[in-house]
């Protein structure tokens, strides 16, 4: 089996008053592309913003290719959801594309021409050549997501987050995102997303991870994408509820 | 230079530095703390007067930037304590402001730090306060601060305007790029302060508000390009307080009540003319989807 | 002690910053929930060239007429706000900012023009800026008191209509509220509020006295009426202890007085709030965390 290159240990987080995630433990393989399932309201976005310390956790440990966020954040990419940024800030989309490549370019330091041309490859390889000097708020939702890929494809990261980037898209855009999800898994990248579609779950990912405020089940898709488990994740039954109220 | 000179050279400094300031307060969706800032500010100059029992421009300064981080920090706090982020805001700025003109009503009198002053600014005065400078000579000691912090505010926005450009669009990925959002944030803020107290002798607290926040509205309205925007808004806070200069010169009037009026009609301007986001253009060719 | 009071201008003046501090604290709830808590304080200073222009250009001193004209100029900045922030894409809180400040610089314009020719005392503008009740006579009490009676009368007529407006207002407009009109009440109530209460604490510090006592009475109920009922008390408290304080000096300003006594009751509510105060929301965090470990230990145990 692959090298794990993301272990989460005991996670536990509370938004507000209320506990989101309990008990998180995961081990995500090398190569694999997974999608994390679950209904509204089960914490799949705080999971994400969780394990990248974006929010804070309140006990757990987190660890990228066996070592802390700190250490290996050069090697992580993420695309937050669409409608977490204002798009009508006065910028174009070659411009956001470059933005993935800031953590690389080191402070006090302009984007060369160089950069710049490998944000425009990123944008001509998600069909968007075209569309690079244009103002962001004038593209359409799938093209703003398809500007939000580009951007984690320069990131040129090993292990990839994304939360949503199939939601409200067209459907060109859905099967331009899902070639590109399929090409960073056969260069042996890792990508987790969260995924919100039960129909195209089998089709798109060859690992679940079904998720309910604490993990329901995680594994290749044929063997956890099962009926009972699914009706186990939106059914109701939630296993930490006990403990949470 | 002539009397009317140093005005204008500050009034223009004061339009620049704010000018700049204020395009990432809009972008950042903070505006409303700016007039937040400009109002807890006077707790921390009257402080500093206290405290040093003289009005010092660096003590003012330091006064300033920690009334204004301190509002900061509060404003912050209260919202993590589950205060809607406008509330804490109206709390924390009033309280502070509050206990700035109790205390000079109580403990200072008039002597020399008048509330009044501070609220309205007096520019006329500016040049008969001078100091002497190496190199520049015999300059007005508000004009040499306003100077001073309009160059900390360039450098800082531009040997740092990438990283301040996507904390300000994208936070989630600057964190996660490694970038110190958070620390950013109270530079920024600390920006804000010093740029503040720096236009108090001219404009005062309130006005200072104008000139922080209308420049860069209306600039937004005419680009969609950061580094144009505040180009534009500088640009804009400098016609302010030129034009603000000669409506108060011409029908004998406060100057920094002028110059706070004149941001507004330039984005008047701006809002019916605009070629990107006028209502003349929105007119002419309904939006494109949105 | 207390006859001498109520023969004393101080009574007058202190039963109307209580009327006030209790109408604003009713009225602050309801801004609260619309979640504009910053609009009080875009309005009432832009109420300041209104005031200039009743009081010192026509030489008012009913203070009807100054209210009046104060009203009319902060509903026009409302309506500024609200038309910049529907027809461009600049956001609320600048829109607010610029109306605010801009408004107020062309009040301090006018001032400075009216002050020129009238001869140059600016002893009016203070009690504007920062309040001074106590420069206040009985017929401006009277009035202050007959208004802040009209604005309780409001809120609490309709209080069942405001819940459900606040509440979800498709809801309202489906069972046949105007949610137009109870908006345009609602502004009109709020700036009738601000306006009157810009003799007694002043343009600059009005807001807090909307939006300390309704988030201070957030932290002990979940009821919205006794948040109402809370928020006034709170205000009214506020109002009489800030008056009685600053009536000990000579020429101090009401207003401060008045918010920091406000904010005095933030901090206690703040720290002992039984609903979301920090010592109970702190050993709540305890209790919780330990729970949540001990779940987990059982869940480990089971398996």
């Amino acid at each position: 089996m692959n090298e794990v290159v993301l272990n989460v240990n005991n996670l536990f987080a509370s938004y507000r008053k209320t506990n989101v995630l309990h008990s998180i433990n995961i081990d995500v393989h090398a190569g694999s592309l997974t999608g994390i399932i679950g209904p509204n309201g089960a914490g799949k976005s705080t999971l994400i913003k969780t394990i990248l310390n974006l929010h804070p956790p309140l006990t757990g440990s987190v660890k990228f290719f066996n070592e802390p966020f700190r250490k290996a954040k050069r090697r992580i990419g993420y695309v937050p959801q669409r409608g977490a940024v204002d798009w009508d800030f006065p910028t174009d989309a070659l411009d956001v594309v470059t933005m993935g490549l800031y953590g690389k370019i080191g402070w006090l330091k302009r984007p060369t021409k160089k950069d710049k041309a490998k944000a425009y490859e990123a944008l001509d390889k998600m069909g968007m050549a075209d569309f690079a000097d244009r103002q962001i708020s004038q593209l359409s939702g799938g093209q703003q997501q398809r500007v939000f890929l580009a951007r984690a494809l320069v990131q040129d990261a090993d292990l990839y987050f994304m939360d949503e980037p199939l939601a409200g898209v067209d459907a060109a855009t859905e099967r331009a995102i899902m070639t590109i999800l399929q090409e960073l898994k056969a260069k042996g990248k890792t990508v987790l997303v969260v995924h919100h579609d039960l129909q195209t779950v089998e089709d798109y990912f060859d690992h679940v991870l079904l998720l309910n405020r604490t993990v329901i089940s995680h594994g290749r898709t044929a063997e956890v994408f099962t009926r009972d488990k699914i009706a186990e994740t939106y059914g109701g039954n939630m296993r930490w509820m006990g403990a949470s109220s | 230079m002539s009397y009317t000179a140093w005005i204008l050279l500050t009034a223009s400094l004061v339009g620049l530095s704010c000018g700049i300031i204020g395009v990432f307060l809009i972008l950042r969706k903070t505006a409303m703390m700016a007039d937040a800032i400009s109002h807890t500010v006077l707790l921390g100059i009257v402080l500093a007067f206290i405290v040093t029992r003289e009005v010092s421009g660096t003590a003012m300064l330091i006064g300033g930037i920690l009334a204004g981080l301190l509002t900061a920090f509060l404003v912050q706090a209260l919202h993590t304590l589950d205060v809607q982020h406008d509330a804490s805001m109206g709390i924390v700025f009033t309280t502070l402001f509050a206990i700035g003109v109790i205390l000079i009503a109580t403990s200072i009198g008039n002597a020399h730090l008048d509330v009044q002053h501070a609220l309205m600014g007096e520019i006329t005065f500016i040049p008969f306060h001078t100091i002497t400078l190496p190199i520049i000579g015999e300059i007005p000691q508000a004009t040499a601060m306003l100077l001073f912090v309009f160059l900390v505010v360039l450098i800082s926005i531009v040997a740092f305007y990438k990283e301040w450009k996507i904390t300000t669009f994208d936070p989630a990925l600057a964190a996660s790029l490694g970038i110190p959002v958070l620390l950013m944030h109270y530079v920024f803020m600390g920006l804000v302060s010093v740029t503040t107290v720096a236009s108090f002798d001219a404009v005062g607290a309130i006005m200072v508000v104008a000139m922080l926040i209308t420049p860069a509205a209306s600039a937004y309205l005419w680009t969609d390009k950061l580094s144009l925007m505040i180009v534009l808004s500088g640009g804009f806070g400098v016609v302010s307080a030129l034009v603000g200069y000669w409506i108060a010169a011409w029908i004998d009037t406060s100057i920094s009540g002028s110059m706070a009026f004149a941001t507004g009609l330039v984005f008047l301007l701006s809002f019916i003319f605009s070629a990107a986001h006028g209502l003349i253009a929105k007119r002419m060719k309904p939006e494109i989807g949105t | 002690m207390l006859s001498t009071l109520w023969n004393s201008n101080l009574g007058w003046v202190l039963l109307s910053t209580m009327t006030l501090g209790i109408a604003a604290g009713a009225i602050g709830c309801i801004a609260y929930w619309k979640r504009q808590n910053l609009m009080s304080d875009a309005l009432s200073h832009a109420a300041l060239p209104g005031v200039v222009i009743a009081f010192f250009i026509l030489g008012e001193k009913n203070l009807l007429v100054i209210i009046i004209g104060a009203a009319i100029s902060s509903l026009i900045g409302a309506l500024f706000i609200q038309w910049i922030t529907t027809s461009s894409r600049i956001s609320e809180d600048s829109a607010m900012g610029m109306i605010l400040a801009v408004f107020y610089g062309f009040g301090i314009m006018l001032l400075t023009i009216a002050n020129r020719s009238a001869g140059g005392n600016q002893s009016g503008l203070d009690s504007f800026i920062f309040g001074q009740a106590a420069a206040m006579v009985r017929s401006d009490v009277i009035t202050m008191l007959i208004l802040a009676l009209i604005v309780l009368f409001i809120v609490f007529i309709g209080f069942k209509e405001w819940k459900i407006f606040l509440f979800d207002q498709q809801f309202a407009g489906g069972i046949g509220l105007s949610v137009k009109g109870m908006n345009t009440l609602y502004t009109i109530v709020l700036v009738l509020t601000i306006v009157i209460g810009i003799q007694a604490v002043g343009v600059i510090l009005m807001a807090a006295l909307l939006i300390i006592p309704a988030v201070s009475a957030r932290y002990w109920t979940q009821s919205f009426r006794t948040m109402i009922l809370l928020s006034a008390v709170i205000g009214g408290l506020s109002g009489a202890i800030g008056t009685l304080i600053s009536s000990y000096g000579r020429g101090l300003p009401t207003g401060p007085f008045i918010v920091v006594i406000g904010a005095g009751f933030f901090v206690l509510s703040l720290v002992f709030g039984k609903e979301k105060g920090i010592l109970i929301h702190y050993v709540q965090y305890k209790l919780q965390r330990k729970n949540q470990l001990q779940g987990w230990k059982q869940e480990v145990g089971g398996r």
